[in-house]
């Protein structure tokens, strides 16, 4: 088994080809989004291969340490910051193909009109925690 | 509470459910049941009979669920309250649990998991912080590889070959948090070998054994990966060497040869040699010549090329390298120590640096990471 990192992103991804914004959603379709969502979650669960999955604030800050006793140096949120994440799903499956294949139904969750946002999801591997001892 | 008795019950007890006409399913479950009762009662009223103990109370469960099952689905309890009186030989049960939770319908991560579980007598809990899952995936992995299997007839004889990738499986993966996988895939190999005279059982139990003689000079101080030839041998563990190389030697005389010997004969050669300088590469070679010979594997490949270096010089291993997919595992790392070898410490350090990139774990990554530099110093 290997773990992958599922990445959706508020900004940085290519266009959805369903690209209507979420605020311009009606109600039921963002229900029927978070339910779809839930389902797929639960779905993992049952075939043994969820591991956790968050969603993410879209404001953030930029912190680093700015010398001895000095308080860390914020900044932020950019505006031109290309890439926001805006949620992950970490899964544990057999193969990169299964993979694949999670984050595309993961891509066709309902959007406006109900009809599959098919946004684009990145799919990236964890490194493993078993090294080898090669000879 | 000390819980090494109970999973070695583990599977002998599933194995008196099964004779006594449980499906394999419903004992695994009761079973568990029975084991963390155990851990609640036994501190305090330890049983003159722990095995007895074990299979009055699993039954019991096992009979509750079934007939619970059977109300709820408006049937009449097919059990029988009085257990058939079939003792069967403890031995065979737990061989027949080897093959059934290594079953080849089964994914191998399935397998891994079931085997833990029965064979290992190990929690969910624990299986799942192994793995680093939750408990209710892993519980869910566990209970549709039970479902999977629970068609196959438990006295046919199963395939060796799966329980034997298993169990490697299991010890590849080391050991993270409280659950010493390597440890423990060396207790049920062990206990095979001890029920099987299959040469590759052997074969594996003495590789498992070499490598894990090595394991406390692998890691140095700081937790980097410190690599073979710079390991202190002092470190390594004479007592499961000399174990790994008896067991090794007895397989090897009854001259039926598999991979698992194979690479053991290679891990014995390493523990042969008391400084890196004095390894025989020349056997290693040819052990490795085998292995490809038994595999085609094009790791094994990968790795003839590394040692065909250190035989020949490393103008042969890089010549044999060249002959075997770019895209292989590990292919960039092998090609930066021959050109380090040969003298190309420009090259070496640039393919250092590209092998890091394409490291399949951290520990790697940061030793790749660390040759680049150095590399990079001395060339100036």
């Amino acid at each position: 088994m290997a773990k992958y990192l599922l990445l959706k992103h508020y900004r940085g991804a290519p266009a959805a080809v369903n690209d209507v914004p979420m605020d311009r959603w009606t109600p039921e379709e963002l229900a029927a989004h978070v339910q779809y969502m839930r389902d797929f979650a639960d779905r993992l669960v049952e075939s043994g291969e969820y591991v956790d999955s968050r969603a993410l604030s879209p404001e953030g800050t930029f912190v680093r340490y700015d010398g001895e006793g000095r308080p860390p140096v914020t900044d932020g949120p950019f505006a031109e910051t290309k890439d926001l994440i805006a949620g992950w799903m970490l899964i544990d499956v057999e193969s990169y193909d299964r993979a694949l294949e999670l984050a595309a139904e993961l891509s066709a969750a309902p959007g406006a009109g109900g009809e599959p946002v098919r946004e684009w999801l990145e799919v990236r591997p964890l490194l493993s925690d078993a090294p080898a001892d090669a000879e | 509470m000390d819980d090494s008795l109970l999973r070695i019950l583990t599977p002998e007890v599933i194995g008196v459910l099964v004779r006594r006409g449980a499906d394999f399913a419903g004992a695994e479950d009761a079973v568990q049941e029975s084991l963390a009762e155990a851990v609640r009662v036994w501190p305090d009223d330890p049983p003159r009979d722990p095995k007895g103990w074990l299979i009055t109370v699993a039954w019991r469960r096992f009979l509750d669920a079934a007939r619970a099952d059977a109300s709820r689905r408006h049937r009449e309890a097919r059990v029988e309250e009085e257990p058939p009186p079939v003792p069967g030989p403890a031995v065979d049960d737990t061989l027949q649990l080897y093959f059934l939770c290594a079953h080849p319908s089964l994914t191998p991560a399935s397998a891994v998991a079931l085997t833990l579980r029965a064979v290992g007598g190990l929690t969910t809990r624990q299986i799942a912080r192994a793995y680093l899952v939750p408990e209710a995936t892993m519980a869910q992995r566990i209970s549709r590889a039970k479902r999977i299997v629970s068609g196959v007839r438990f006295d046919r004889p199963g395939d060796l070959a799966t329980v034997l990738r298993v169990l490697y499986l299991v010890f590849n993966e080391g050991y993270s948090g409280e659950v010493d996988l390597a440890a423990e895939a060396i207790r049920l190999t062990r206990r095979l070998a001890a029920m099987t005279r299959h040469e590759e059982v052997a074969g594996l139990l003495a590789l498992m054994l070499l490598h894990h003689a090595r394991r406390p000079a692998r890691t140095a101080a700081d937790g980097n990966l410190v690599p073979l030839a710079e390991q202190d041998r002092g470190l390594w563990d004479t007592r499961l060497i000399a174990e790994g190389v008896d067991i090794l030697q007895a397989a090897l005389a009854r001259d039926r040869l598999g991979e698992f010997q194979a690479q053991a004969a290679i891990a014995a050669l390493h523990a042969d040699a008391r400084t890196a300088e004095e390894t025989d590469w020349v056997q290693i070679v040819e052990w490795y010549d085998e292995l490809v010979r038994l595999t085609g594997s094009p790791v094994a490949r990968l790795n003839r090329a590394v040692a065909l270096g250190e035989a020949d010089g490393p103008r042969a291993g890089l010549a044999a390298l060249a002959e075997l997919d770019p895209a292989l595992p590990r292919h960039t790392a092998a090609a930066a120590y021959l050109h380090e070898r040969a003298g190309d410490l420009v090259t070496a350090a640039r393919l250092y640096a590209e092998a890091a990139g394409e490291a399949p774990n951290p520990a790697e990554r940061d030793h790749l990471t660390r040759q680049a530099a150095r590399l990079r110093e001395r060339a100036g």
